[in-house]
């Protein structure tokens, strides 16, 4: 029973610091803070993950999110110096229509998880016994078996957005 | 114990949260990403889903780590060239405010 609520208390504080670090990307007015509020608010989710017994994706999470994603983001800001944008003339109601819609989205996210998806109940911590070798072996079999063609279009994706990325980074050369 | 009803709940306001950057922010390394921010909470959700599932039938199931673990590698791939082209964007405006993007060329 202790150990239940512990698993709660530890769930609701780290909900906050989520929901806070994605508040404080959303509002502050310097992008690098916006990155830094974002690599808080990735780091907490992988917390999550591991407390969902998932630590293999918990751990690419803080590698590819937390590390190469946001390096990537915070290197293009600062080589953009494009830290903050001058004020400019804005549409006056489109805050408060923003705000109206997104509070209807999150009504209507929430009814329509607890209402349709009828979800079969608690979740309890991961077991004491969890065995992390096991089952990153097992979830590295699936991956080659079961959804290998996937996983091979993957790094197919992933070459043709690295071309890709080089093609429109690239230096046009003058034809003329 | 955790009710799953509670990580839905949090996906959810994760999400919205990340729909308000997309829609009230002009900034477009802020709006990318709070579409980050939106793969994150689908993410969760999925992961959610699926240690309920393993809680509900007492076996391991890896389906849902593995649709998130190819989640993750698409938002790589996606920041890679949406970066590139933000930089683009950049080089020619001089900005990256979304609101002077309004013409196809140049």
């Amino acid at each position: 029973m202790v150990i239940m609520t512990l698993d709660l208390i530890f769930f609701l504080v780290l909900s906050l610091i989520a929901i806070a670090t994605a508040l404080g990307m959303l509002l502050s007015r310097n992008a690098i803070y916006s990155a830094l509020f974002l690599v808080l608010n990735f780091v907490t989710v992988a917390v999550f993950y591991l407390l969902l017994g998932a630590p293999f994706i918990a751990m690419s999470q803080i590698t590819v999110y937390a590390g190469a994603i946001m390096v990537l983001f915070l290197f293009v800001i600062m080589l953009l110096g494009a830290e903050s944008l001058p004020k400019a003339q804005v549409l006056p109601w489109q805050k408060p229509l923003a705000g109206f819609l997104a509070v209807a989205l999150a009504i209507e996210a929430t009814f329509l998880f607890i209402t349709r998806a009828r979800p079969p109940g608690d979740i309890a911590a991961p077991a004491e016994t969890v065995n992390m070798v096991d089952s990153l072996r097992e979830m590295g079999m699936m991956l080659f078996n079961q959804y290998l063609l996937p996983f091979e279009v993957t790094s197919i994706l992933l070459l043709v957005a690295m071309v890709g990325a080089i093609v429109l980074i690239r230096r046009e050369k003058r034809v003329h | 114990m955790v009710p799953i009803n509670y990580y839905i709940i949090l996906s959810a306001i994760l999400f919205t949260i990340g729909a308000l950057g997309v829609l009230i922010r002009r900034n477009a390394l802020i709006i990318f990403m709070s579409v980050e921010l939106m793969l994150n909470a689908a993410n969760l959700a999925f992961v959610a889903f699926a240690r309920a599932r393993e809680v509900a039938t007492g076996q391991a199931f890896f389906d849902g780590q593995i649709f998130v673990f190819f989640v993750i590698a698409v938002a790589a791939a996606e920041v890679a060239v949406g970066l590139a082209l933000i930089v683009e964007i950049f080089k020619s405006k001089r900005s990256i405010d979304v609101d002077q993007m309004s013409s196809l060329k140049g």
